[in-house]
């Protein structure tokens, strides 16, 4: 015990010293690319009493930097996501996007976009994530209620993954059509929210993206113990304490909240929390406490490392990083199914 | 002491407890026997408050325990069932420690962890410490998760005076283990149960078992409980032949209890 949860925690070290290593790249390379005197010298311009910002700097400043950070955030979203739902339905292959809630937030984020404008509806700081987390509620709530069957008031795995592929179909083609009624500029950012992209971060994200972040895995972590409970069963866990329905639905909640706010910002990014905590187990084993730390830190790493390639695959233009995230997931996606180590 | 007081638990229209009242005393082993489908499960989740009957109520020392606190009734009231399946790759040490969770906030104390030593000892596990739950075989399965229920109940070497009772439930413990292992199980029951502070109640299939070990036996039928004793006063031939529908046959073993052979 003490043995491995000290090796645990120099796992955990690795991980977080490997993620600031990957942010480093992240904001030196990019469509242009930025040498650490001009990073240093940025970052300087932000002190007072200095001379005001070149155009580069600026661009290191408003572009690259929000961008860097946003996608550390979301990536640590998506990674305690995966952890939180495969630990919650006890089964790991489960993750956000399979239940809709991907989906659906980026649905309520294009009726924002689209119909918010119509309307002129009361564009504040927080009614992007409000919408999107409108739309990931919806939808998470769908897929749940449909996948239960009469008799067995639990929704099997089987049923939970179909329901969500047809939940997901819907909100798509929802946001296929908010698209095709969209006037010219909005219809571009909606066909990027359905691939996903950091393109469009700023600090304004950051701030939103922060909050549920560091919101969602503190909450998280108050409940890895009870989560960890739950591993030897529902009722088990009941003995050993566990108000199991209330449980279930906190996870749920914050699950549901930090993936819709991230998805707010970078539309539908696939298979990071499906990949992740799978990653992490292998490593260091099932217990939650570690998990949740680590697939912050794993998620923040995969995704920056991802969003570095769509920068520089193709540039000076990059790929949408949902198509990057899709490609890598989809097989590993495959090879866990194919590998029937678990009853579904 | 757990006082059962007029409990009914049906599911739909199906009764599955009848109205049926009974108490178990500390320091004693009681084991229900039963045919399959007589409600014996039902109603060690009814008294172990996993279910809540529909009528009646369920008291541990005179307190519906309805009204207790989930985490309060954690540190004193433990179940093992049969057949836990364990979804992720966790070391059977980790699923032992689970047992001290409702005892320790954030970490486990030297406390919990020398209790878990203990009780891995005393279930013979020690040496699986570091090995994956899911790959043991089923009977050492079920001895990590008594061990894990015993660490739940353990004595943590306070004072025992002011302390509440504790309760300790066995739904089909023995399923999946060697007659050796029954045996041993059965034994370590026996010897817990002996502490005055402990009630302890079971459900095992063999009559031989239960005739056995048990101090009390209670022989539940379609949902109502059909008699309740000592072995020989429950187990008596007529009754035997109309709960299980078979025949005994009582062969004499030298001990206060006579061996069943069923023809």
């Amino acid at each position: 015990m003490t043995k491995r949860s000290s090796s645990r925690q120099a796992l955990l070290l690795v991980l977080a010293v490997v993620t600031l290593i990957v942010l480093a790249a992240s904001i030196r390379f990019g469509a242009i690319d930025f040498s650490i005197t001009q990073i240093t010298s940025a970052l300087g311009s932000l002190l007072p009493g200095h001379p005001e910002a070149t155009l580069d700097q600026r661009i290191f400043l408003e572009l690259r930097l929000p961008r860097a950070v946003l996608c550390l955030l979301v990536g640590a979203s998506l990674g305690v996501g995966g952890t939180l739902m495969q630990a919650l339905f006890r089964n790991p292959i489960v993750e956000p996007g399979l239940v809709g809630t991907s989906t659906g937030a980026a649905f309520g984020s294009a009726v924002f976009f689209v119909l918010g404008g119509v309307f002129h509806i009361g564009v504040s700081l927080w009614s992007l994530p409000v919408a999107a987390c409108a739309g990931g509620i919806i939808s998470t709530y769908l897929v749940f209620m449909l996948a239960r069957s009469r008799e067995n008031a639990r929704a099997s795995i089987v049923m939970l993954l179909l329901t969500g592929l047809a939940v997901n179909a819907l909100f798509t083609s929802g946001i296929g059509f908010l698209s095709y009624i969209a006037r010219d500029p909005q219809a571009r950012s909606i066909t990027f929210w359905t691939l996903g992209t950091l393109s469009g971060a700023s600090w304004r994200a950051v701030e939103i993206v922060t909050v549920s972040t560091a919101a969602g895995i503190l909450l998280a972590l108050h409940y890895a113990k009870q989560l960890n409970a739950l591993m030897i069963g529902e009722e088990e866990a009941t003995y050993l304490g566990v108000n199991v329905n209330r449980l279930k639905w906190i996870i749920l909640s914050v699950n549901v909240v930090i993936v819709a706010i991230a998805t707010a910002f970078t539309g539908v990014i696939s298979f990071v929390g499906l990949i992740v905590p799978h990653i992490l187990r292998i490593l260091g084993g099932a217990d939650n406490r570690f998990l949740i730390v680590g697939s912050a830190l794993t998620g923040a790493t995969l995704l920056t490392l991802a969003d570095l390639m769509a920068r520089l695959v193709i540039r000076p233009a990059e790929l949408p990083i949902g198509i990057l995230t899709s490609a890598v997931g989809v097989p590993v996606f495959i090879l866990l199914l194919r590998r029937r180590q678990y009853v579904f | 002491m757990l006082t059962a007081t007029n409990i009914s638990f049906r599911v739909g229209a199906k009764p599955l407890i009848s109205d049926t009242s009974i108490s178990f005393a500390a320091a004693k082993l009681h084991l229900i026997i039963g045919p399959n489908g007589a409600g014996k499960s039902t109603l060690v989740k009814v008294l172990a408050r996993f279910l809540r009957p529909q009528t009646g109520k369920v008291e541990y020392q005179g307190a519906d325990v309805h009204q207790a606190g989930e985490a309060d009734l954690a540190k004193r009231r433990a179940v093992l069932s049969q057949a836990i399946d364990v979804a992720f790759p966790l070391t059977v040490r980790e699923v032992v420690m689970m047992g001290r969770y409702p005892h320790f906030a954030g970490r486990p104390s030297a406390v919990d962890q020398s209790i878990v030593d203990e009780v891995m000892d005393h279930m013979d596990v020690t040496e699986f410490s570091q090995r994956d739950y899911q790959t043991l075989s089923g009977g050492e399965r079920q001895r990590v998760n008594f061990a894990r229920v015993l660490a739940q109940l353990w004595n943590d070497g306070q004072s025992n005076d002011s302390k509440p009772c504790r309760y300790l439930f066995l739904d089909e413990p023995l399923t999946f283990l060697d007659i050796r292992h029954q045996i041993d199980f059965m034994k370590k029951i026996r010897t817990f149960a002996d502490a005055p502070d402990i009630v302890t109640v079971g459900v095992v299939h063999d009559l031989n078992l239960a005739a056995q070990f048990a101090d009390h036996i209670v022989l539940l039928n379609e949902g109502k409980v059909v008699a309740n004793g000592t072995a020989a006063d429950v187990l008596t031939k007529e009754r035997i032949e109309q709960v299980f529908g078979v025949t005994p046959t009582f062969v004499p073993t030298g001990h206060s209890h006579s061996h069943i052979v069923f023809n």
